[in-house]
């Protein structure tokens, strides 16, 4: 780092988290004076120049690259539209212990005043709670699954390399020649393109007008001062903001200037989940790089500066919080904005270059909470280049995860894309494929697998909250077999699923209908020449995920279930129940029986895997290719986030040995604890799911930091990786620090504020993980050497 | 179909030859090292023994039982009875045809790092006619094999298991023979011997030395090994163990003595020191801290 970001780094992270009303304040005003006077498109885009035009600007002392979202750094909005908080949502998030926000009285005033009188009934949350059926909410509040929609707009996704191409002028080109081709007569829906068309021109007014506004502020800034170098500094900015977007990138600055005013105006619009993210930045900047250094105008140490500055400002970039927290859902302030590294190119060769490893230094010097980095592994990355990234890995916040990128592009031919869309593509957010640019490929919530099963071992009947929520499949006493058991598990999963995607098209055509992303719809691939929105099926490629959660909970309560209840009968069905109803009260013999003596997922047996490759083939089977409403189709993900521990605390014990409350397994991965084999044997178990059939899978590990301390230990970690995805593997992540570490830094989080642990899909201060999250990654095996 | 008497199955082995390995332990060792890490694997016969530490007290089994860490007049359905996992068998009889596809499941990260299968011990060679099979059997499914021996065996014996390894690790311990008398229970005389005339006839050979502080460190034992590995042949690489005490609490648990308590891990440094000695005492090949 430079002493500029230096300072810049340290500033970012000593900013604090707080709220401000300021969005929320413009979005009231401006729909209280044009609700019902505009079509919802031109509303919305005409909301949107209004904060592009009236929101207060910063510029930092010594920033290269400029624009924030909010008034100043972590100075987070809020979209009332579609979520307003309560007054006490606001208080919470001022007073909660972790992960909490500023709130200063003003903000509570003017939100009790303004804009909570207007927003209460007319917020989309609102109208969807409404419109849910009750079947939806019985099943929500027994936490068989989440609903990413009810609290954030619809986004993760990815730009493409097409903005390095073309300024915001050209795509109005775009949008002005696909409106003069509509044929009001003969096609039915020209009036309602119309709209969409002449709002997504006015999004690129309004991201054109708050780039202008900047070069203003420069220009102002610049005449200031009467010489020196950060006069010719904010002359260099105001030239860049003149520029881009309007225009096409020339250089390195203008390119990544380019790209950040994207980024706030995808993330002002709305609050889309997963930010916005850069994708192949390596690949994308290489151009302007080399050219930069062919024509003197950069040096490898200028470009880093820029760079640097570049990531300080995702830091600057806080999550909007949630409404109505619980403390169960724990907190982040992590966006999930995601850079890729390395991967393919548009002809398949390999996409590394001399910005990858550009990327990773910095990556491994700054030690960022934001953004998140991963590598796109393919059979043609350079083993140098994946030895570059697992040598940052050893350092241990995390970064970069690992993606296959030969399965990612496999997974994609799947679902239908030609083949150079999934190349251009890769994984965003946590680990979900899309083809950037290209796509909008949506997360719905997580699916609690653990407790479809504790429904079929309960008649379909919610013990916690009362509800009859799953299906009617019997009492559980009467199955003879084990395929009795897993028929009445899947059809709890069917019924279940059935009533998530039921709850899931609703959402789906409110956002198509009411809350319309002009100006994503105008980088996203074919919303212009569709004159159709993001949010409505615009993007030429259209998959909705639900994240499965749990598989490693699940694989081994079957198997304890098929073992000890129908293969080697030793505790009838029935029984069984009993005892886990009662959380193992006065069974510790056969609770230790059940952590010990059973099978279990994670260690190459065959019995156990073989469960689980079962109960993957019937979500899949259950979920893949059913019809959203947008002309793509629903996908199966393996993806947990934070949400193991939510799901864990709203089930009973299981047959695994879990006690009441206790987190479920995440991701792909084995229980905590339950792997017993070492690396190997995990990542035997965990390829005989068929990554290729999902939209994703998340496995983590965690590794001593003895086992990679030296040049052979970043071999045998390459070895692993390379295997796993000569496997199909879709992903890989790390964690390389030890129990007793976390243990301390849990003992005495004063002195760890800033220790980075991998949760899953996301690094976090480990401090800030809620205590029961904590406890779950300390219980995490810790592979070692033999 | 031969049987043989196993006590471990290791994956991701990473210290016992090149690559990612699964190394399979052999029970029974002729020696009774001071330092072996091992101790479970020296008797040849399978036996029980009781983890105190993971047993709940569930009253399978009798106070007086639960006094001895070594058990008598248990079988394997006792273990499999035993909630916890404290009640275990140390020995596994198994047939080489069904072991051969449990060594083979980690094969995709064998090929992946130029690793493979190391037969270990114990010493592999108290069951060499086991062994011998296995050995061709792997090698059949065209996978690396690798012998790790004492040397302690017949000539024949270790010529013709050896012919079926594609690298044999060899240990040299001490070179006098009464501190090797003292330390391990054997003369060194017929190990010698038998890495004298290996290294003429196999291709692929590693020496490793364990360096036990106090014990095979010293400068004169270290030159002595110098010495006599010069001149052989066929000695490809030789790696210094460092002694590490996670054998000591194992002797306890079998209920025997651990002569060498309390022995540090030497240091890198002391591992560099000793390294230096040998390449001063004229070996050229790669010597390492570890392979």
């Amino acid at each position: 780092m430079t002493a500029r970001t230096e300072r810049l780094r340290r500033a970012s992270l000593d900013a604090v988290p707080a709220i401000s009303a300021e969005r929320a304040v413009i979005t009231t005003a401006f729909y209280t004076d044009h609700l019902g006077r505009h079509s919802t498109p031109v509303l919305r885009a005409m909301n949107f120049y209004a904060i592009c035009d009236r929101k207060t600007l910063w510029m930092g002392d010594e920033e290269l690259i400029v624009g924030e979202r909010g008034p100043a750094p972590k100075a987070v909005p809020t979209y009332p539209e579609l979520t307003c908080h309560s007054v006490e949502d606001l208080r919470i998030l001022g007073a909660r212990p972790k992960t909490n926000y500023a709130v200063d009285a003003t903000v509570i005033e003017t939100y009790a005043r303004n804009v909570i009188p207007f927003w209460q009934g007319r917020s989309l949350r609102d109208q969807m709670f409404g419109e849910l059926p009750q079947a939806w909410h019985d099943a929500y509040a027994a936490g068989c699954f989440t609903e990413f929609m009810e609290q954030r707009a619809p986004g993760h996704t990815v730009a493409d390399g097409k903005l390095y191409r073309k300024g915001l002028l050209d795509f109005k080109a775009d949008i002005a020649r696909s409106e003069a081709a509509l044929d009001v007569e003969h096609d039915p829906e020209a009036l309602d393109k119309r709209e969409q068309l002449r709002a997504m021109s006015i999004a690129c007014d309004a991201v054109m007008r708050f780039a202008e506004r900047h070069a203003e502020l420069a220009e102002a800034r610049a005449a200031a001062l009467s010489h020196g170098p950060r006069k010719r500094e904010l002359e260099t900015i105001a030239n860049v903001c003149r520029r881009v977007p309007a225009h096409a990138p020339r250089d390195f600055h203008e390119a990544l200037q380019y790209y950040w005013f994207c980024h706030l105006a995808v993330i002002t619009e709305l609050n889309g989940w997963d930010a916005f993210s850069p994708g192949h930045l390596d690949q994308h900047l290489w151009p302007f790089y080399q050219r930069g250094l062919a024509d003197g105008t950069l040096t490898h140490d200028t470009a880093r500066e820029l760079l640097e500055c570049f990531f300080v400002k995702f830091n600057n970039h806080t999550a909007p919080p949630k409404v109505g927290v619980t403390a169960a859902e724990s907190g982040t302030y992590t966006d999930f904005a995601n850079i890729n590294l390395a991967g393919l190119l548009r002809d398949g060769s390999d996409g590394s270059n001399d910005v990858t490893h550009l990327l990773l230094d910095i990556i491994d010097e700054m030690h960022l909470l934001q953004p998140s980095s991963n590598m796109q592994v393919s059979r043609k990355t350079p083993d140098a280049v994946l030895k570059h990234a697992l040598r940052v890995i050893r350092n241990g916040y995390g970064f970069p995860s690992l993606f296959n990128a030969d399965a990612v592009v496999e997974e994609q031919l799947r679902q239908g894309k030609t083949l150079e869309a999934p190349r251009e593509g890769g994984c965003s957010g946590c680990v979900e494929v899309g083809a950037f640019g290209k796509e909008a490929y949506i997360l719905t919530g997580y699916f609690n697998l653990p407790k479809m099963l504790e429904l079929a071992l309960h008649d379909g009947f919610d013990v916690r909250t009362g509800t009859y929520v799953g299906a009617r499949t019997g009492d559980p006493a009467a199955f003879r077999t084990y395929d009795d058991l897993f028929a009445a598990f899947r059809a709890q999963v069917e019924h279940v699923i059935d009533i998530k995607i039921r709850g899931n098209q609703i959402i789906e055509r409110l956002y198509a209908t009411r809350m319309p992303h002009t100006f994503l719809s105008v980088i996203t691939d074919d919303c212009i020449t569709k004159g159709k929105d993001y949010n409505a099926g615009g993007a030429r490629y259209n998959n909705t995920f639900i994240q499965a959660v749990g598989i490693g909970s699940i694989t081994d309560s079957l198997a304890a279930l098929k073992e000890l209840a129908f293969d080697a009968p030793m505790l009838p069905l029935g029984r069984f129940v009993e005892i886990l109803d009662a959380d193992f009260t006065g069974e510790d013999a056969l609770r230790q029986r059940l952590l010990n003596k059973t099978h279990k997922y994670g260690n190459d047996d065959d019995y156990a895997d073989a469960l689980m490759t079962q109960t993957f083939r019937m979500l899949f089977e259950t979920i893949d290719g059913r019809p959203n409403t947008k002309g793509g189709a629903y996908r199966l993900e393996m993806l947990p986030t934070t949400c193991h521990v939510y799901f864990g605390d709203v089930c009973l014990a299981s047959a695994d040995g879990r006690g009441e409350g206790q987190p479920v397994s995440e991701g792909i991965s084995p229980v905590q604890g339950a792997d017993r084999n070492g690396p190997t044997a995990v990542l035997r178990s965990a390829a005989k799911m068929d990554h290729v059939k999902t939209g994703g899978t998340l496995l983590n590990m965690k590794f001593t930091p003895g086992l990679l301390q030296s040049d052979a230990g970043i071999d045998r970690l390459h070895s692993l990786v390379r295997t796993y995805f000569k496997l199909d593997g879709h992903h890989l992540q790390f964690n390389v620090v030890t129990a007793d570490a976390l243990r301390e830094a849990q003992a005495n989080p004063s002195a760890h504020r800033d220790l980075i642990v991998r949760v899953a899909g996301y690094s976090d201060y480990f401090c800030d993980l809620s205590a029961a999250l904590q406890d779950e990654i300390i219980r995490r095996t810790e592979h070692q050497e033999f | 179909m031969t049987a043989g008497v196993i006590f471990n199955v290791q994956r991701f082995s990473v210290h016992d030859g090149p690559g990612l390995r699964s190394t399979v332990f052999m029970k029974g060792c002729p020696l009774r090292c001071a330092w072996c890490h091992n101790p479970e694997s020296q008797p040849p016969a399978p036996a029980f023994v009781r983890l105190s530490h993971r047993c709940m007290r569930c009253e399978r089994c009798s106070e007086a039982d639960l006094a001895e860490p070594v058990v008598a007049g248990r079988g394997m359905a006792d273990v499999d009875r035993c909630p916890t996992g404290a009640l275990q068998s140390v020995g596994e009889r198994v047939d080489a045809a069904t072991l051969v596809p449990r060594l083979l499941r980690d094969r995709p990260f064998f090929d992946e790092s130029g690793g493979g299968v190391t037969v270990s011990g114990g010493e592999p060679l108290m069951q060499a006619p086991f062994v011998t099979d296995l050995l061709r059997r792997l090698r059949a499914a065209g996978v690396h094999t690798a012998l790790d021996t004492c040397g302690f065996s017949p000539w024949p014996v270790l010529r013709d298991a050896a012919a079926e390894a594609d690298l044999v690790l060899f240990d040299v311990k001490l070179m006098d023979d009464t501190r090797h008398r003292a330390a391990t229970g054997v003369s060194n005389r017929p190990i010698l011997a038998n890495l004298e005339a290996m290294s003429r006839v196999h291709p692929a050979i590693w020496v490793r030395l364990p360096i036990v502080p106090g014990h095979t460190d010293d400068e004169s034992n270290i030159d002595a090994v110098g010495a006599f590995l010069r001149p052989l042949p066929g000695i490809a690489r030789i790696d210094l163990l460092p002694y590490h005490p996670t054998g000591e609490s194992k002797f306890a648990r079998v209920g025997l003595e651990c002569a060498v308590r309390g022995t540090p891990t030497p240091t890198a440094d002391r591992l560099a020191i000793l390294a230096a000695r040998l390449r001063a005492a004229g070996l050229t090949m790669p010597i390492g801290d570890h392979p």
